[in-house]
């Protein structure tokens, strides 16, 4: 277990040198402009060029530059907003909301997703198998800014059920959170139905139904465990298309968390905010993988002594 | 090969082992037992194809949605057969008026015709998603090409710039992309459109180069493509011959279904205001424009999201019935 | 949920007379939406205390499924038993209801699998596997379910039982699984071990040894064996009593020396011809024409009729019953007496 972490985190390096290379590469090293676009509608006023030309190191030869900024971002210094405040301290102040959405988005896909899947994967061919199989097709074919404009004057506003609009609270980010996590839910629903299925006519399952233990124990320890899995590594790998959808979510709802920071700065063109923003988020996602990799050793004992 | 024969028979895979592999004599059952690991030779993945093929003749979810992609080609490439209505004639008496009154989807905030918009719409979803698949398969074949065939620090080179790539994920990467090269409402429609093409592109290629580079060193490891070898057989003629017929069903199902999510993602970007921007007719722009009259002119938003949601499940659906015609197992 | 109680062990009230393991007239199809494939025919055999009975055949013979059928865990659907009985001390194993017959398996009757790799669960240490038998049908605490483990890691001849107990199933050897799985089987001490072509998957020194160590445990345990199997050099050896499967049907029953020394069934003889013989080096290996028929579209008359270079019109006309043609001999051939004497030796080239 130990040399496969370590394993894994030396792999993790030249794959966050080479993401953020590319990332600050195209930002701020391909030819033309880089300051169009980064200050609104309007061009970027003098004295904002020359300091993000200074802060960026924006002279120096681009390895010259791309080191310094790295220095920067390890020290927490991801630059200014046009407007002079800092972006690290917004990221501070923003990233706990977003962290709260993402979890609740989580839970709603493991706990409603997992159980869609089960109910599915054992009846088979059932009446819940084809409503969990046509439904989440649906759901993966409508982008998410339409579920959550629908969900908000749906369930927010017609039904009344939920707030639809962030005060602060926990509460009010539970349906913003299932609108951002609905998509992932639809995708783990049908990727627990497909490994159950396909472990309940394994060999091992047989085996244990050959053992004479009850059904409730072939079912709940030996084709569970197994299935749940590729799930695990789906939801780390699917974290970027839930980053990006936090992106939206927040638009729609509102909500102060990064993705908003995002949202406003692509509407109000400060590239500088968004390209440090997304370049943390990416950051984030590359974390998260890692973790779900090591969560994966941990289920799969055939990953550990590899 | 006793392989061969069973996979003919798709249905048969649901089967218990013993029915299904028709074994010969007790000596050929011991080659019927290991996997095979990869020699499908052209001959197999031509009559896998027919069978394939007879497969989704009869498969009705295959038959819908390509009917679907159909008529959206059409749509997307003569859009005056579906509308005699001019898209960019709007007249803001019309202003968010609701179906009916001699328009059939009512009127956009601009007073535009929405049914005309949507229809227009279609082309620049199409051209961005047919274009950005397009670019994805050509520069990931390629890059998969060689890393699968020259091997060695090639291979660990490319392998290593794939994994950085991939690691960004594609809506994220592609708002870093179209941020750096802002359009505006002053640039020029192809412009608007390539730059969206670009950024999908820039970050879509990976899965089909981890696809390609597979399927060349599975065959290459194949005992007639090292006869062709020490035969003198050419690098382009192995390629041609023995790697693009294996790796077709696999790259065109993952391209079907990306062609759906790029659509989506185009969708997203045009929606968040940094995608297609006006005066380019889009899906997505028309639902940004709608978001903030959602409750009054629900219409606006719905007409233009219902057409984009069929055609990414029509997408969707179509790789899904081709992979499952190709591949029985997965089902 | 590990702590079920304890199942009692089943006791039929004619345990005495009945016979130990009956299958009597077995039908089991497989519905598919290209048809139904008829899987077993009407397959009949007893087993007794002691006795190995191996089930001879081809991919596609029945042989496995007429096993899961005993066991009961074919895959429903697409299988199912259509008629017939399995009678283990007399009761019915398949009139059960699912929550009693669960009680027989382990307990009663165990089973071996060809793949062992694929028929242990990948994410469970081995010893916990073995163990959940003591825990799950006798309720032992963790403790003594793994002192029980090892001492089974042990007789099956597992080097270091002790320290591999934690061990998980692909560190093992190809017969180091295999003997896991045999520790699983005989772990509740079972009357009846069916083993489904145990050594198939292993090389050929690995073979020799499992098929001993089986040998030594049914004697040890006085269990009842049916060895289902392809291989007729590894029937030879441990079996007393052959039956050869074909098409879902027994061809032909009769003791392993009575097989060996003469076949009374044209396929029996085929499949023995088919063996390689250091005394008949230098000959051309005959294998059986053709390839065994479709389950779905079983022939009229005779389902060997189209590989069987003995048929007449009678065997296309009408298929031939098991019948006893000498004391302890069953054959299902028109012929079986022509066969058996061999007067059809110059009917062939």
């Amino acid at each position: 277990m130990g040399r496969y972490v370590i394993r894994r985190l030396l792999q993790m390096i030249p794959v966050v040198i080479g993401t953020t290379f590319i990332i600050y590469t195209m930002v701020w090293a391909l030819p033309g402009d880089p300051f169009a676009g980064k200050c609104g509608d309007r061009a970027c006023p003098p004295a904002y060029i020359s300091m993000m030309t200074a802060e960026y190191n924006l002279d120096e030869p681009l390895l010259v530059q791309y080191g310094l900024y790295m220095v920067d971002l390890m020290q927490g210094n991801f630059g200014e907003t046009f407007r002079g405040t800092e972006i690290v301290n917004e990221l501070l102040q923003r990233y706990p909301t977003t962290v709260q959405l993402a979890v609740i988005a989580i839970v709603f896909e493991l706990v409603i997703g997992i159980a869609a899947g089960v109910v599915a994967g054992l009846r088979r061919g059932g009446f819940i198998d084809n409503l969990v199989l046509v439904s989440t097709l649906v759901v993966v074919s409508i982008p998410v800014f339409v579920i959550g404009l629908v969900a908000q004057i749906v369930v927010g506003v017609q039904l009344g059920w939920l707030p639809v609009t962030y005060d602060g609270t926990v509460y009010s980010l539970i349906l913003p959170g299932f609108v951002l996590g609905s998509l992932s839910l639809a995708y783990v629903a049908r990727l627990m139905r497909t490994n159950l299925v396909e472990n309940l006519r394994s060999d091992y399952v047989r085996t244990a139904t050959a053992k004479g233990m009850p059904q409730k124990r072939v079912i709940g320890v030996h084709t569970l465990r197994n299935s749940l899995i590729p799930v695990v590594t789906f939801i780390g790998a699917d974290f970027g298309n839930l980053l990006g959808g936090a992106i939206v979510t927040e638009g729609i709802f509102n909500i102060p968390g990064v993705g908003n920071m995002i949202f406003r700065g692509i509407r109000d063109r400060e590239g500088a905010t968004v390209t440090a923003a997304v370049t943390i988020l990416v950051l984030v996602f590359l974390l998260v993988n890692l973790f779900v990799d090591l969560l994966y050793a941990a289920l799969d004992p055939r990953i550990r002594y590899e | 090969m006793n392989s061969g024969s069973t996979e003919s028979n798709p249905r048969g895979a649901g089967l218990g082992g013993e029915v299904a592999a028709p074994g010969g004599t007790a000596v050929a059952e011991e080659d019927a037992a290991p996997a095979t690991n990869g020699d499908p030779g052209p001959e197999k993945a031509r009559s896998l194809a027919g069978d394939a093929w007879r497969d989704l003749r009869r498969n009705p979810v295959f038959l819908i949605s390509s009917g679907i992609v159909l008529v959206l080609i059409v749509m997307a490439a003569f859009p005056s057969l579906f509308t005699n209505a001019d898209p960019r004639y709007c007249n803001l008496q019309f202003s968010r008026q609701a179906p009916g009154d001699g328009s059939l989807l009512g009127y956009d905030l601009q007073g535009c015709d929405i049914y005309a918009r949507t229809v227009y719409g279609a082309r620049a979803s199409i051209l961005v998603g047919v274009f950005a698949t397009v670019v994805v398969c050509v520069v990931g074949s390629l890059i998969g090409m060689f890393a699968g065939f020259y091997g060695r620090w090639v291979d660990a080179l490319l392998s290593r710039f794939t994994d950085i790539f991939f690691a960004i994920p594609l809506l994220l990467g592609a708002i870093i992309v179209l941020a750096t090269f802002p359009s505006g409402q002053g640039t020029a429609e192809w412009v608007t459109i390539a730059k969206v093409v670009l950024a999908l592109g820039v970050l879509g290629w990976t899965s089909v180069t981890r696809i390609m580079r597979s399927t060349v060193i599975q065959v290459k490891q194949a005992d007639y493509v090292q006869a062709a070898r020490a035969l003198g057989g050419g690098t382009r003629r192995i390629l041609m011959r023995h790697v693009l017929p294996n790796a077709m069903a696999p790259v065109i199902v993952y391209a079907t279904i990306t062609l759906g999510v790029f659509i989506g993602v185009e969708a997203t970007l045009s929606f968040l205001g940094i995608g297609l921007q006006p005066p380019v007719i889009s899906w997505g722009i028309a639902i940004n424009s709608a978001q903030d009259y959602v409750r009054q002119s629900p219409h606006m938003l719905l007409i233009p999201s219902a057409f984009l949601s069929v055609t990414v499940l029509a997408f969707i659906m179509l790789g899904d019935a081709v992979r499952d015609a190709f591949d029985p197992k997965l089902r | 949920m590990a702590t079920t109680e304890p199942s009692a062990a089943p006791r039929p009230p004619d345990a005495g007379a009945a016979p130990l393991l009956e299958v009597d007239d077995l039908h089991v199809e497989f519905r598919t939406r290209d048809g139904v494939a008829k899987a077993v025919n009407g397959v009949s055999y007893t087993l007794s205390e002691g006795e190995t009975l191996a089930v001879l055949g081809e991919s596609g013979s029945g042989k496995s499924v007429t096993a899961q059928a005993i066991m009961g865990i074919l895959d429903t659907p697409p299988g199912y038993v259509t008629g017939g009985a399995v009678r283990f001390r007399g009761q019915d194993l398949l009139q059960l209801p699912e929550e009693e017959r669960r009680a027989y398996r382990g307990r009663s009757v165990a089973m071996i699998f060809q793949d062992a790799l694929s028929s242990l669960n990948p994410v469970f240490p081995v010893g916990w596997q073995i163990a959940e038998m003591f825990r799950v049908h006798e309720g032992l605490s963790k403790k003594d379910a793994r002192a029980r483990t090892v001492d089974l890691m042990d007789q099956v001849r597992i080097p270091a039982a002790r320290e591999r107990v934690n061990d998980y199933p692909h560190q093992f050897s190809g017969g180091m699984r295999q003997r896991i799985m045999i520790a699983m089987s005989i772990a509740l001490d079972p009357d009846v071990l069916i083993a489904d072509e145990p050594t198939t998957a292993l090389d050929v020194t690995v073979q020799a040894q499992i098929m001993n160590l089986l040998a030594d445990l049914q004697r040890e345990r006085n269990m009842g064996m049916i060895l289902i199997t392809h291989d007729l050099g590894v029937v030879a050896d441990v079996a007393d009593t052959i039956e050869v499967m074909y098409s879902g049907r027994i061809m032909e029953q009769a003791s392993v020396h009575d097989i060996y020394g003469a076949p009374a069934h044209p396929y029996t003889e085929g499949l023995l011809r088919s063996i390689p013989r250091v005394d008949l080096k230098g000959q051309e290996l005959s294998a059986i024409k053709g390839l065994p028929p479709n389950l779905s579209r079983i022939p009229e008359g005779c389902e060997f009729r189209p590989r069987c270079p003995y048929a007449q019109q009678i065997c296309h006309d009408t298929r031939p019953p098991l019948l006893e043609i000498a004391p302890g001999r069953f054959s299902a051939c028109h012929f079986a007496q022509e066969v058996l004497e061999g007067d059809f030796d110059n009917a062939e080239q």
